[in-house]
């Protein structure tokens, strides 16, 4: 496996724990109104983003030229990990709440428990937030699978990574039965924001014609670039406490 | 029909502008340098992270003035 690969699959994995994380816990919001809802609503959403990769991922990799399509898919990479990259130094400095899904899941199911319940039949309400949840989570996983997996050309090797994150968090989810409060999901998002910003500018590069010093070893340097800027901005944006 | 068009433009402008306008600027300033300094590998090596690592300082430094 070449080193762009491996760090495809970190970025991918990384990206779809942390956004499975978030759907899993408005899909467990939505069981304490109706499980078999909640998860037809999971279903239906996983069927259609697996229908988005097949059909917009594939005709992109088979009929657009490769640096043009590299250039598209790094710039939506790089305004993606641009905004990552500004959540994680904003929260790691203490400027921006840390994500909690304990607290958005209480209040999830504290908003739920004030509509009114169907007597029989389908939930509605639980079918529609399991699925806006799960779709709305899965569209930027999907962009993130269908923008590294196309422009290197391992749409399959990406859709595996993404896959195995979903696994994990539903198997991980069904046994503990509650949000997955204890990911760290704020590091995760740190090292994808890395990642994505990595890549977006490696892409953005090669699409254009540039041919980075130690072809693709690049990656490995923008990344501890971009990691090392992180740790100096986190510190640096810290609010200095004035007594 | 038109209710899935504009959710999909919807999406698009949230996913592209959001609140941070200043990214997709500055995406598209990055691709027009990596255009015109391909040919220069060394120096684009070194000007394109730099801009994307200030463009990101200061969105994030705007953040921490208004508190």
């Amino acid at each position: 496996m070449r080193t762009a690969d491996i760090v495809l699959v970190i970025a991918v994995f990384g990206a779809s724990l942390v956004e499975m994380v978030e759907a899993l816990t408005l899909v467990l919001a939505a069981g304490t109104r109706s499980w078999r809802s909640a998860l037809e609503g999971t279903v239906a959403a996983l069927v259609v983003l697996a229908v988005l990769v097949l059909g917009v991922g594939v005709p992109l990799v088979h009929y657009v030229p490769i640096d043009a399509l590299r250039v598209i898919v790094g710039a939506l990479l790089l305004v993606l990990g641009m905004s990552w990259l500004r959540k994680a130094w904003l929260r790691g400095s203490g400027l921006k709440a840390l994500h909690d899904e304990d607290q958005i899941y209480a209040d999830t199911v504290a908003e739920l428990q004030s509509a009114p319940k169907p007597a029989s039949g389908r939930d509605s309400i639980a079918f529609a937030l399991a699925f806006k949840g799960v779709f709305l989570e899965g569209t930027e996983v999907v962009l993130i699978v269908i923008s590294l997996g196309a422009s290197s050309h391992r749409l399959v090797l990406a859709s595996l990574s993404a896959l195995a994150a979903v696994v994990l968090v539903s198997v991980v989810g069904a046994i503990v039965a509650r949000q997955l409060s204890s990911v760290p999901e704020n590091l995760i998002k740190t090292v994808v924001g890395v990642m994505l910003c990595s890549f977006g500018l490696f892409w953005i590069g090669e699409g254009a014609g540039l041919h980075w010093p130690g072809s693709d070893l690049a990656i490995l340097a923008l990344v501890a670039v971009f990691a090392l800027a992180t740790a100096i901005a986190t510190r640096v944006l810290r609010p200095t406490v004035t007594s | 029909m038109k209710r899935a068009l504009r959710a999909v433009g919807a999406f698009w402008w949230d996913f592209l502008i959001g609140d941070t306008p200043e990214f997709f600027v500055a995406t598209l300033v990055i691709v027009g340098l990596a255009y015109l300094l391909h040919p220069y590998r060394a120096v684009a090596s070194v000007v394109l992270p730099v801009v994307v690592l200030v463009v990101v300082a200061a969105s994030a430094w705007r953040v921490r003035r208004r508190r």
